[in-house]
């Protein structure tokens, strides 16, 4: 178990390489320095180039690539080309806020989807299963941005109900008011979101329940007289989450990146804003290092996966 | 040979209907069939002849919206038909225990394969969880698994196939059934595995004294294990006897025929005997007359009967329709005395 | 004497099994190990194991879609196993397989026209005229109507199904059809109509089989000589008369005697035989296999039979049979 853990670790080690190595060549093709900002009519041509010597951006590439890995592994990601502050402060302000949107959407996502897949499976093709396909092909179909604003619309513009922006009121005080406030700002967005992002896991839950339902084991179980609410938790319904525990770590490390739409709805200052509010303002060393940040959860998404795979799917338990 | 009252099941005019686009088919038809302690039934024939739906109507696992089943399967004077659900399920895997054709299938590939079999010991007895691990022990052993204990640990992808089945055979037996109805036990077995498997079924009857239902396409395997055996044809039961009757004094035309089949010659030069046509689908199966008559189409009609019933041609044994006086084979002259065919 | 058609040279075909910290390959699954046999022009070879013996891996390595780690597969003088004599002499033209699902080995999306005509289409250009009366013909030498061709494979039962496969095997005129358990998975009625079927091919084009079983019944009526494998290799191999009524090495009588026999009046004695054969292969492990549980090279113990046998063994088994059959 543990050897299989490191080994993947291991070969995360050659992933990560080329990923950085791809990401720095990205951030070396983009346009812009970090001085160009510093430019103005009367600055120097000279200084600026002799401060670009002297930054090491005349260095062959991979002297430039090592000393950026270095830097990274100090924790300095560069310095934002616009908002002049270290892109390390930057980015820990906006991923704690991701974070704790994220472990909420996800939460909100599980506690929606699982019983609506186990409904919509349990009863295939009558009428519960068919308003859960409705609410499936609803979400599916429906474009993110379109839902989080006509959510902000009605319920936030109009109703007033929800805050419209931002992760916390700036009048709140104390650790219970500031916990508050801060829910009350998350909630909301985390609700949208996750409507959008159950699709998958009730599909998965509910076609893993119809294929498990039919299965010979299940007979079998029947066969020695489980009660049939017993068999349905016991044998399905166990064995059909298995594909949904899988992609757990995905889960996971998806919203972190892929909030992007419904931060920049809210105006949550999280990750996914600050990701797109880079490129839109060509802040291309905060892009790379959340490019960097991105790809790095993916891994470890993938990592997670297949570690929890193997600690609950037997058939995949490497001795 | 037996006695009377140890009739363990008494199934009478048994229907099963399966719902196909809003109408129901008979897959089973007006099956009559007994079993005693201390024997092996086997019902034999081809796929698609309602074998397995005998024994799902038995054991009253089917889809119930789209099943109709009908008539009388008595167990110890309870009827089985129509049964309420909490009732059925103390008496499934507690009476009647079950195996099945894939054991792969047959197990869940989640659990330990020693919990899959205490499982059954949980809902019929009162034992404690040491108890229970305890007597799996003793099972696997019964069914002959080396390591038990460390057996109880395993996955069934862990295991080889002979032992797989051999699992689940502890499963069946676990609380001591008095019917032990066995789907194409050894189907997906190879022959040296499939004559340890039945070896292992016969022993379990002779110690259990329980009645087994075996139900099977092969044979081969009816021949070697049986001593009734229910040969079935589109749904029906077409002849029904004690094994020895069966294969050497085989009267129904399709009993005869299928024995014919088998390549059982030494003459490699010499055609298998084929079955004209196709079994009707259940949708297009004939509602009257012989359902075999269309196979033996050489055979005049005036030799069916217009309602093909089950006649008792000599004490014991069974046969539908009177056609099987006159037959003969398309290739031997009809004036030849139909004679015992076994292959030989 | 009939002409050789194909000859198997030591084939050897091994997966690596990786193991430990670095995923190194450690040791190998010897799936054929070694196995040399040749099949008759015109003449059904019978292959027989149980599963995990090597018998399908054989197949799929002669017909050229499993990599040969060893060995030599001769076919009109050359190495087949190398890709570059399969193309020169039109060998996958010459040798064709049937499979034993044979939903799952024809294209669903494909009609029974397209699916016979796929390897005339490889090998021979025809006009469309052409290419349609041969499938026609085709469909004929396996009993299937001519609006077959139509349709597509749900539409047929599993035996017609099974027919159309050989019917497409046969398309390309082969000399070699190695048919992987071509019944197994069919009724007994259907099963004697596809073997029929496959016979009267045989014997009208003068086919080569290569005829992959687990049914030992089966074998028995189709084949002339046949093979016995066991743990990648050859445990005996000999003409159909010698291996049924002279069986030597114990995995061949263990395996004769777990036939189920359709012989109801002396059944408590095939069953005191097949125990007594299954105790002797259970204690005489050492006998009939090496210290490694491998199989034991081929010994010739009469004209048409050869048996894994140690030397020493092979002569008293020679003696043995020769008395054997005086008394007979």
């Amino acid at each position: 178990m543990w050897k299989t853990i490191l080994r993947r670790l291991l070969i995360m080690i050659p992933q990560l390489i080329i990923l950085s190595l791809l990401v720095f060549l990205l951030a070396k093709m983009m346009p812009g320095d970090p001085f160009s900002g510093s430019i103005n009519p009367n600055t120097d041509p000279k200084q600026i180039e002799a401060l670009r010597r002297a930054a090491g951006l005349y260095d062959p590439w991979y002297v430039q690539y090592f000393r950026w890995v270095g830097n990274l592994f100090h924790g300095d990601l560069g310095t934002s080309y616009i908002q002049h502050v270290p892109v390390t402060s930057l980015i820990a302000d906006r991923a704690n806020n991701t974070f704790w949107l994220s472990l909420l959407t996800t939460i909100l996502t599980y506690s929606i989807a699982i019983p609506l897949g186990i409904t919509a499976g349990r009863h295939q093709d009558q009428w519960q299963d068919t308003g859960v396909q409705i609410f499936n092909y609803i979400t599916l179909a429906t474009p993110g941005f379109v839902f989080y604003i006509l959510g902000l619309w009605l319920f936030g513009f109009t109703l007033g109900w929800f805050p419209i922006s931002g992760s916390v009121s700036a009048n709140a005080s104390g650790f219970w008011g500031v916990l508050g406030s801060r829910l009350y700002h998350m909630i909301f967005p985390a609700i949208l979101y996750a409507l959008i992002a159950t699709t998958g896991t009730v599909q998965y839950l509910r076609t893993g329940i119809v294929d498990n339902k039919v299965e010979d084991y299940v007979r079998t179980a029947r066969s020695k007289g489980v009660p049939e609410n017993v068999v349905f938790h016991k044998h399905i319904l166990r064995n059909s989450l298995l594909p949904i525990a899988a992609f757990l770590g995905n889960t996971i490390t998806g919203l972190l990146s892929g909030s992007m739409i419904i931060e920049s709805v809210f105006s949550y200052p999280g990750m996914g804003k600050l990701f797109l509010d880079s490129i839109s303002q060509r802040d291309y060393t905060t892009l790379t290092a959340l490019i960097l940040i991105f790809g790095i959860l993916t891994l470890i998404g993938n990592l997670l996966s297949d570690i929890i795979m193997s600690i609950i799917d037997p058939r995949i338990r490497i001795q | 040979m037996e006695k009377q009252s140890d009739l363990l099941l008494d199934i009478q005019h048994l229907h099963t209907a399966y719902r196909l686009q809003g109408k129901f088919y008979d897959a089973a038809d007006d099956i009559n069939l007994t079993l005693k302690r201390d024997e092996i039934l086997a019902i034999v024939g081809e796929s698609g002849c309602g074998k397995s739906t005998i024994a799902s109507s038995i054991i009253g696992l089917y889809d119930h919206k789209n099943t109709k089943v009908t008539g009388d399967i008595l167990y110890n004077e309870l009827n089985l038909v129509g049964l309420n659900e909490s009732l059925f399920n103390k008496i499934r895997g507690d009476k009647i225990g079950m195996i099945f054709q894939d054991p792969l299938a047959s197990l869940n590939p989640l659990m330990r394969v020693g919990d899959q079999v205490a499982e059954t010991l949980y809902y019929h007895t009162d034992m404690d969880e040491k108890a229970r691990h305890a007597r799996v022990i003793e099972l696997f052993n019964q069914v002959g698994m080396p390591r038990p204990e460390e057996m109880y640990e395993m996955y069934p992808h862990e295991l080889s196939g002979g032992l797989r089945q051999r699992v689940v055979i502890a499963m069946a037996i676990a609380c001591k059934p008095e019917v032990i109805i066995a789907d194409e036990p050894t189907t997906a077995l190879d022959v040296t595995i499939q004559a340890q498997i039945l070896d292992l079924l016969e022993d379990i009857q002779r110690q259990s004294h329980s009645g087994i239902i075996l139900i099977t396409h092969d044979l081969g395997v009816v021949a070697e294990t049986a001593d009734e055996v229910a040969v079935m044809y589109a749904g029906q039961i077409v002849e029904k006897s004690d094994v020895k009757t069966i294969f050497e004094n085989p009267l129904h035309p399709y009993t005869r025929s299928l024995l014919n089949s088998m390549p059982q010659s030494d003459d490699t030069d010499e055609d298998l005997h084929v079955i004209k046509g196709t079994v009707p689908s259940l949708k297009n199966m004939p509602r009257s007359g012989d359902r075999f008559a269309a196979r033996i189409p050489w055979i005049p009609a005036s030799a069916h009967e217009v309602e093909p019933r089950v006649h008792e041609v000599a004490p014991g044994h069974w046969v539908r329709c009177t056609c099987w006086k006159t037959f003969h084979f398309e290739d031997e002259d009809s004036t030849q005395k139909a004679t015992a065919a076994s292959g030989e | 004497m009939a002409k050789e058609i194909i000859q198997i040279k030591d084939l050897k075909v091994y997966y690596p099994i990786r193991s430990g910290f670095w995923n190194r390959i450690t040791d190998y699954v010897r799936a054929v190990d070694g196995v040399n046999f040749s099949i008759n022009e015109g003449e059904t070879y019978g292959l027989i194991g149980e599963s995990g013996s090597g018998k399908s891996t054989t197949g799929k390595a002669i017909v050229g879609v499993e990599k040969v780690t060893g060995g030599q597969i001769m076919y009109k003088g050359l190495d087949v196993t190398k890709a570059s004599n399969r193309k020169k002499l039109d060998y996958n033209k010459d040798v064709q397989m049937i499979f034993q699902d044979s939903m799952s080995s024809l294209n669903p999306r494909k009609r029974i026209e397209d699916i016979i005509a796929e390897p005339i289409r490889n090998f021979e250009n025809l006009t469309t005229d052409q290419e349609r009366d041969r499938v026609q013909d085709l469909l004929d030498i396996v009993g299937m109507p001519s609006d077959a061709i139509y349709k597509y494979p749900h539409e047929f039962s599993g035996g017609q199904r099974q027919r159309i496969g050989v019917a497409r095997a046969v398309a390309t005129n082969p000399k070699l059809i190695v048919a992987d358990e071509p019944t197994s998975a069919l009724d007994l009625s259907v099963q004697a109509q596809v073997l029929n079927f496959m016979k009267h091919i045989q014997q009208q084009y003068n086919i080569a089989y290569l005829f992959i079983s687990h049914d030992l019944g089966v074998v028995k009526h189709m084949s002339e000589n046949l093979a016995i494998m066991h743990r990648g290799r050859l445990v005996e191999l000999g003409s159909r008369e010698e291996i049924y009524k002279h069986p030597i090495h114990i995995y061949t009588k263990r395996l004769l005697s777990a036939i189920p026999q359709v012989d109801v009046e002396h059944r408590e004695e095939h069953k005191k035989h097949r125990e007594q054969v299954e105790k002797e292969f259970e204690e005489n492990q050492g006998k009939w296999y090496d210290k490694d549980g491998r199989v034991y090279p081929l010994q010739q113990v009469a004209p048409k039979h050869w048996v894994a046998l140690p030397e020493d063994m092979a002569q008293e088994a020679e003696l043995e049979e020769r008395e054997e059959k005086e008394s007979d």
